[in-house]
């Protein structure tokens, strides 16, 4: 990913959790500009508007930054994380989410992508991190092993591209995905590819034989 | 489904129009008239001399709520919009596609003329049998002559222009029987022909008024979706008009404008008296009759049909907006080509 094309804006790391879940989904966000608000992301927003404070705070030897801005030049990636714990000079990330644990791994890829970028501006390893859910109010903590950071890598890589092309692909085949996305009505996974022409002249033929 | 936000149409000369907390609020007078909350609001349209304040402008802009100024008459004069909405990529393709969417014109034209055959298939079903036998045959011929040009158009690869010929053939055909479709006993509403600024007849004026609501209702809708509605493929470009909003607006034409018309004429709700004439001949709605117009046609913007392609319901009044949508879905490449409305 050294090789990125001068003029490729830097990708928001908000965007690679979008494409972890779906990259057609994070194709309409940031490609088409789509957004559509739902009870999920409605949760989402009240949840991070406590965070999205700022500032900084120092309890037992821990130092707490919230709203901290991170950025990868190697990845091409930028963004704000939550929450940023240091432990000494080793960075843990926290990462605010509504709900509870989720089967898929899109939560962790993002909190992955922060450490990623943690690790190009300090320096320093870092081998975990958490993500904290609003209704369960537990942390879990996630460790960055080597299948986790190479799904991000893949996942930030696919996503670059597809920025690149500027097209957007087609819908996951993943059909529960699509029915707790906010952005179903503006997807319409259900049309794509459905042959046009042959139903135009279908409609046409019944409206012609149909008196 | 996306839910169908409601239109404030306001015609009180003098209204006030403000911002109160998260609603508007329409006073007359001082008194309050109306009040409608924010997020239930997709459009406001005002008649006339109607005050606006700048919070609930601003406040409108912010929440992608449009406000449309029209005269008296209901002829566009302004509309107050926020931001574009930010696909530049779509539009790109738009402008792409424009001088090359022969594919998107036949889906246009195809649904404009079976929709208006429709109109007329559906009235010689409903009172054939009590029609003079020259009206019926005249309607039945049209039919098939309608039929005919449809054939052609799905056929056909010769080009925009002869696309264009086509509509204008079968619009000749609609029009030239559309008085056989009027079954008021009044002197006044018959047809003779189209007439547009100024509308020459009582059935051309409500006619021109309604394509007027249709219109804006069109561009909203491509505004919604992110297309440009100046630049149209059925109509050409010319500088000023919303050429997209009116191509997106032939397929709805008949059923939605056409058909309401009929029916207010045909029920008597409308009679010679709800029209005035001026000096000159231009003919217009009288305010009463413009408000009980407007009532219909939210009425009608209520009522849910299958969407042919979708295969959902949907209220009448969400129709631009989806076709705007697979237009969108079509010109970004999900789709292989643009799916009309079909009416039935």
């Amino acid at each position: 990913m050294t090789d990125l094309p001068a003029e490729m804006d830097p990708i928001p790391l908000s965007a690679v959790q979008h494409a972890v879940y779906c990259l057609r989904q994070a194709a309409l966000i940031h490609l088409e500009r789509l957004w559509a608000e739902n009870r999920f992301t409605a949760e989402g927003d009240v949840l991070h508007a406590v965070a999205d404070k700022g500032g900084s705070r120092r309890a037992r030897g821990l130092r707490r930054v919230l709203s901290l801005p991170l950025a990868s030049a190697r990845l091409n990636l930028t963004g704000v994380a939550d929450l940023v714990e240091f432990q000494g000079l080793v960075p843990f990330p926290v990462e605010y989410k509504r709900g509870k644990p989720k089967l898929h791994r899109a939560d962790e890829v993002q909190l992955c992508a922060q450490a990623l970028c943690l690790e190009e501006m300090t320096g320093q390893p870092v081998p975990e991190g958490a993500l904290f859910y609003a209704q369960t109010k537990r942390r879990v903590v996630v460790p960055f092993d080597a299948p986790l950071r190479a799904l991000t890598e893949a996942t930030v890589a696919d996503l670059a591209a597809v920025l690149a092309s500027r097209q957007t692909p087609p819908p996951t085949l993943h059909k529960t995905r699509c029915r707790a996305c906010s952005l179903l009505e503006l997807c319409r996974p259900e049309i794509v590819a459905r042959p046009v022409r042959h139903w135009r002249d279908r409609m046409l033929a019944k409206a012609l034989e149909n008196p | 489904m996306k839910k169908l936000l409601n239109t404030v149409y306001v015609t009180t000369e003098g209204t006030a129009l403000k911002k109160e907390g998260e609603a508007l609020l329409a006073e007359v007078d001082g008194v309050e008239r109306a009040r409608v909350p924010l997020h239930m609001l997709a459009s406001v349209v005002a008649f006339g001399p109607i005050l606006l304040s700048p919070a609930l402008i601003g406040i409108c802009a912010e929440r992608g709520i449009t406000i449309a100024l029209l005269d008296r008459a209901g002829r566009f004069q302004a509309r107050i919009e926020g931001p574009v909405s930010g696909n530049v990529l779509l539009r790109r393709a738009q402008y792409r596609v424009a001088d090359t969417a022969e594919d998107i014109v036949r889906s246009i034209v195809m649904g404009k003329i079976a929709n208006q055959r429709a109109v007329i298939r559906r009235a010689l079903r409903d009172y054939g049998s009590e029609m003079a036998a020259a009206a019926r045959e005249a309607l039945e011929r049209a039919s098939d002559r309608m039929a005919m040009i449809l054939r052609r158009v799905q056929l056909s690869d010769t080009g925009v222009d002869a696309l264009r010929g086509s509509e204008g053939e079968a619009a000749n055909l609609y029009f030239a029987v559309f008085d056989h479709l009027i079954r008021s006993p009044d002197a006044e509403l018959r047809w003779t022909q189209r007439s547009r600024r100024p509308p020459l007849d009582a059935i051309n004026a409500l006619l021109s008024f309604l394509y007027t609501l249709l219109t804006h209702d069109c561009r909203s809708a491509c505004e919604a979706v992110g297309l440009d509605p100046a630049v149209g493929f059925l109509h050409r470009d010319r500088p000023g008009r919303p050429s997209l909003a009116l191509d997106l607006m032939e397929e709805l034409r008949a059923p939605l404008a056409d058909r309401l018309a009929l029916s207010l004429v045909n029920r008597r709700q409308l009679r010679a008296g709800d029209f005035r004439q001026m000096e000159g001949g231009a003919v217009l709605l009288t305010d009463d009759a413009r408000k009980l117009v407007l009532t219909a046609w939210q009425e009608r913007k209520k009522e849910e049909r299958l969407h042919p392609f979708l295969a959902e319901k949907a209220p009448f009044g969400l129709v631009p907006y989806l076709q705007a949508q697979m237009l969108a879905r079509h010109l970004r490449g999900d789709l292989d080509a643009y799916p009309p409305w079909f009416w039935s």
